[in-house]
């Protein structure tokens, strides 16, 4: 079952949003989300909003989700109005968006370009299975403007991919980059995921070893998270297999840290590591530096000028409510000024930026020299920064500035 | 044989009064042989009367135990030719309710100071039980006529001849004269009525003399203020009268005189050998206290009764609010307790771990816990208590001394001796367990006194125990090493010298206050060991490592760590992990301001709570 939405308020059935939201419209970065909610098989650990064929009942389908992603793309131009808001990010994200054909994921991005324009610089980045992408797809793929891959290779451990319920074969890993380069990607991204069940540290580094032996630009490294409702926590709660264990996530995510910047690639979010400033991934920045971003498809979220507002979850319904001219919100909040402040202080202390002293109030400034006799953050300029025991403790450093 | 043509109060020939109470363990019947007797006597018909008619409070009824007394008047009628061989005619019988427990031994004395019979009623299926025997003793003590009444004969498990002989030999009568009855159906209680006439000996007093009156009673209602239950020694007591407590010499108004039957009943005067109440004024029963000896204000007596003693604490506990904006409430309604119980002493106290709260005296664990009970049942309180402690009495080598009630009071410095108070406990028990019994008596430091069969296979053990042992976990070892079997009764017989220390338990460094104890050299290190391992499970871990230690003054005896944690973050955080972050963040800032800091460590309430209430648990002698 997917992760629950979160309570908010109601939204219009015609997506009209808050004019607060529309001040400063255009002067923020402004990027896409596109959901694909779709997956061969459903992964053991995963709680993201994605269906298989089974799953997927009537009134919805992968052929027909083209034509509904289309719909919400004209739709969010509507809703934001004429105003000049070149496109500088698109993401491609699932489930498994390289399970529709890639002719359906170049079209959505033409629709964007066409209702929205595309900066020059323009980074459109798809997750990608090594399991469902092949060669063709990815020439395909880059011909039709995506710039940038993400592939989920979780691990390079046969028994480790298989308690996770990932089928592919690790070596189809270096082939699916290569193939990736060839097509001409600039940027081919690496996902990883430590502290599965079973998994020793040794395990680990094999998989950090056979990620780098492809050289890729960006890794992003996930510690597993046992989260409510997956196979994963029913196992667990059987006692089946062990909880994951936080000393060893923590090694893991020291080794991770170690191996990573040992090639190259510096971190610049808590779990994510790029080989140079250019390599990051400005999508995932829009979501960090608050910027604004429309999330296409079910359950995907978006965020406009300090409104928070999510679709309806399940593709049938979205697909519904889209096919009546009707937006897919389903509910929103907005942000009043120390909620936006707030969210500054738990997303911008996990960038290697930093966050700026000035976002903290009195209370947020006194804890600082505490954390960084601690150990936690280090001051640079104005800015604070977190060690890497901070990086591991960042929760409890934000509970600190945000006292 | 009921008759409702009762004599009136106040004009009642001594020679047809009869005050006697039951003595008897909590489940042998008593408040049932009560309600069949109120209903004989016709002061409660049987549609009205309500089960246990003399248990007031919804925790007695819960507890099965009685603890406020209380004294009803019933008229009996003597017939013609009964087969008890009582002289026949009309009587007043004053059954006077005595408390069960151990606790309150005093309270029970000065009950059956009012009586000139007590009825011995044991059940036929269990015997006697330790409590019952002490009571019994306090009533021989008394030199009160003991009535033996065995109850529960229409049980299959009732073994009459067994337990007959058995109380025969401890009271020294003939197993033929130990009355048989069942209570629940009624068989045989009309008997014991006309037994009482015929055995109980009229009260003897002087009429003419200055009235005296001993209070056994005082109960605090929230429409008349106190009500002072009374037996007129001397004299009389009239409405008109204006009436001196000779403790104190305190002058009260006369309000209201009278006889419970079961309902008050008011009365121009109560006389010679009377039981009955007075309602003063008074707001709080610490100004009515049991024991003491009403007069007139004029012409009053000179000598008070014997025996009065000021109730003194003999057990101490910490209580708290779980959540510290319910201190005022705490507050309130341990002003209101004490109303109604002039032995609860309380003073504010603040603790490091626990904020703050008060110390609170009780008479003993039973005396605590119901306190504790009424305080989160009538006031809707969530409470932690402190770990129960005696009072010890430290003589300094400067010759300074200091009463000790609070383990974190322990005075610093050198300390020459250190006493503790004692008890003479009465050990009643298959004698399958004497070697058991033996065995946790001496590792509780306990001394043999004496040891007799009351059967054949039935024991009474006498031994000296320090009071401390009794409070920790005495009697949930004695009751888990004998199935059961097992009871108890302790008194507190005086004090010694002990070699005793302070274990503080320090979370590091810094000392918790709530969990100092004061125990002797030799269990030191395992209650160190004990908690120190406790906490390691209870407290999470935090940012930095944090050493839990026991220690006895500057010495070490025991060491625990809590490793610091070390991964505290959200792998991902997305476009729609962002409002989900920020709502965890708020609930753990919730959760924060649940937490007590002991110096920079943060202890969850809930720590606290289950390393209290874990500690090997206070005596609970419900059986």
């Amino acid at each position: 079952m997917p992760s629950a939405l979160p309570a908010g308020d109601p939204a219009p059935t015609d997506g009209t949003l808050p004019e607060s939201a529309s001040a400063g419209l255009g002067d923020r970065p402004f990027g896409f989300y596109v959901h694909v909610p779709f997956c061969a098989t459903r992964c053991g650990y995963c709680d993201f909003n994605t269906y298989t064929a089974e799953e997927l009942g009537g009134g919805a389908s992968r052929a027909s989700y083209v034509e509904t992603a289309v719909a919400e793309v004209r739709l969010a131009r509507r809703v934001l109005g004429e105003v000049d808001l070149p496109v500088r990010t698109v993401f491609f994200g699932g489930g498994t968006p390289t399970l529709l054909p890639p002719g359906d994921l170049t079209a959505v991005l033409a629709a964007i370009s066409d209702e929205f324009g595309l900066a020059d610089d323009v980074e459109v980045t798809t997750e990608a299975n090594p399991d469902s992408v092949s060669a063709p797809d990815l020439e395909v793929l880059r011909a039709g403007g995506l710039n940038r891959v993400s592939f989920g290779m979780q691990s390079a451990v046969p028994h480790v991919l298989r308690t996770l319920d990932r089928t592919h074969d690790p070596a189809r890993v270096p082939a699916a980059v290569d193939w990736a380069r060839a097509a001409g990607f600039d940027q081919v991204s690496l996902d990883l995921i430590y502290g599965t069940p079973g998994e020793s540290l040794a395990d680990w580094r094999i998989s950090l070893d056979a990620a780098l032996a492809s050289d890729p630009d960006h890794v992003s490294a996930y510690a597993l998270i046992v989260e409510e409702g997956t196979a994963l926590a029913r196992q667990v709660r059987r006692g089946e297999v062990p909880m994951t264990d936080d000393d060893d996530l923590a090694d893991k995510y020291v080794a991770a840290d170690e191996a990573l910047a040992g090639a190259g690639l510096g971190w610049y979010e808590v779990s994510n590591w790029a080989r140079d400033p250019a390599a990051r991934c400005r999508h995932n920045l829009l979501y960090w530096q608050g910027a604004d971003w429309w999330g296409v498809g079910p359950g995907a979220h978006s965020h406009v000028g300090g409104v928070r507002f999510w679709n309806v979850k399940h593709p049938a319904a979205h697909a519904r409510r889209l096919a009546r001219g009707e937006s897919p919100a389903q509910a929103r909040e907005l942000l009043d000024e120390e909620t936006r402040r707030v969210e500054r202080v738990l997303l911008e202390i996990r960038l290697s930026a930093g966050l700026e002293r000035a976002v903290l109030d009195d209370a947020g400034r006194a804890a600082v020299p505490g954390l960084v006799a601690d150990g936690l953050v280090t001051e640079v300029g104005d800015r604070l920064v977190l060690t890497l025991r901070g990086r591991l403790l960042a929760d409890a450093v934000v509970r600190s500035l945000l006292p | 044989m009921s008759s409702k043509s009762a004599p009136p109060p106040g004009h009642t020939d001594p020679a047809i009064l009869r005050n006697f109470c039951i003595i008897a363990h909590i489940d042998h019947g008593k408040s049932t042989l009560a309600d069949r007797m109120l209903q004989l006597t016709g002061v409660v018909d049987e549609r009205a009367a309500r089960a246990q008619y003399l248990d007031r409070m919804d925790i007695e009824r819960e507890r099965g135990i009685t603890i406020k007394s209380q004294a009803v008047r019933m008229p009996w009628t003597v017939a013609e030719g009964n087969d008890e061989g009582a002289e026949p005619g009309d009587y007043v019988l004053n059954m006077i309710d005595t408390p069960g427990h151990v606790d309150f031994t005093y309270e029970v004395s000065r009950s059956l100071e009012a009586c000139e019979a007590a009825i011995l009623l044991v059940d036929a299926a269990q015997g006697i039980e330790a409590q019952t025997l002490a009571n019994l003793y306090l009533a021989l003590g008394a030199d009160l006529h003991i009535i033996p009444v065995l109850n529960k004969i229409d049980l299959p498990s009732a073994q009459p001849e067994k337990y007959a002989a058995e109380l025969a030999g401890i009271i020294g009568c003939d197993p033929d004269d130990v009355l048989q009855v069942s209570a629940k159906t009624g068989l045989g209680v009309e008997k014991v009525l006309n037994e009482i006439v015929k055995q109980t000996p009229a009260p003897v007093g002087d009429a003419d003399a200055p009235a005296r009156a001993l209070i056994f009673d005082s109960v605090y209602d929230t429409y008349r203020g106190v009500v002072t239950y009374v037996r007129v020694v001397d004299g009389k007591l009239s409405h008109r009268d204006r009436i001196k407590m000779m403790s104190t010499g305190a002058v009260h108004e006369m309000l209201e005189v009278g006889v419970i039957s079961p309902e008050p009943v008011k009365a121009g005067e109560i006389g010679v050998g009377e039981v009955g109440y007075l309602i003063t004024g008074v707001k709080d029963v610490r100004q009515s206290r049991v024991g003491d000896t009403v007069t007139s204000q004029h012409g009053g007596a000179a000598e008070p009764l014997g025996g009065y003693k000021h109730p003194n604490p003999m057990v101490f506990a910490g209580l708290y609010p779980i959540d510290g904006d319910d201190y005022p409430t705490l507050r309130d309604a341990l002003d209101k307790l004490q109303l109604n119980d002039a032995a609860l002493a309380y003073e504010p106290e603040t603790s490091g771990a626990l904020g703050f709260g008060f110390r609170c005296g009780f008479l003993g664990l039973l005396h605590m816990e119901i306190t504790r009970d009424r305080l989160e049942r009538e006031f809707d309180l969530d409470l932690i208590s402190t770990a129960p402690n005696v009072v010890y009495q430290v003589t300094m080598e400067d010759g300074s001394v200091h009463e000790v009630t609070n383990p974190s009071e322990y005075p610093e410095g050198k300390i020459a001796e250190v006493r503790e108070p004692v008890v003479k406990a009465t050990i009643l028990s298959p004698s399958d367990y004497i070697g058991t019994i033996m065995e946790l008596c001496q590792a509780k430091r306990g001394q043999l006194g004496g040891m007799d069969y009351l059967s054949e296979d039935r024991v009474e053990m006498r031994y000296t125990l320090p009071m401390a042992d009794i409070v920790f976990d005495f009697f949930d070892q004695l009751k888990s090493r004998t199935k059961g079997y097992a009871s108890l009764d302790y008194e507190v017989t005086g004090e010694q010298a002990a070699d005793l220390v302070k274990v503080d338990i320090l979370l590091q460094g810094e000392t918790v206050d709530a969990f100092s104890a004061i125990v002797h050299r030799d269990a030191a290190y395992s209650y160190g060991v004990m908690l120190a391992g406790k906490l390691k499970d209870l407290i999470p871990r935090q940012q930095f490592e944090v050493p839990i230690q026991a220690a006895i003054g500057a010495r070490i005896i025991a060491r625990e760590t809590i490793r610091a944690i070390r991964k505290d973050v959200l792998a991902k955080c997305y476009g729609g992990d962002i409002t989900r972050k920020r709502k965890l963040l708020e609930k753990q800032k919730e959760g924060k301001k649940r937490m007590k800091m002991v110096g920079r460590v943060e202890v969850p309430q809930e720590a606290f709570i289950a390393a209290l209430s874990n500690a090997p648990s206070a005596e609970k002698p419900k059986k």
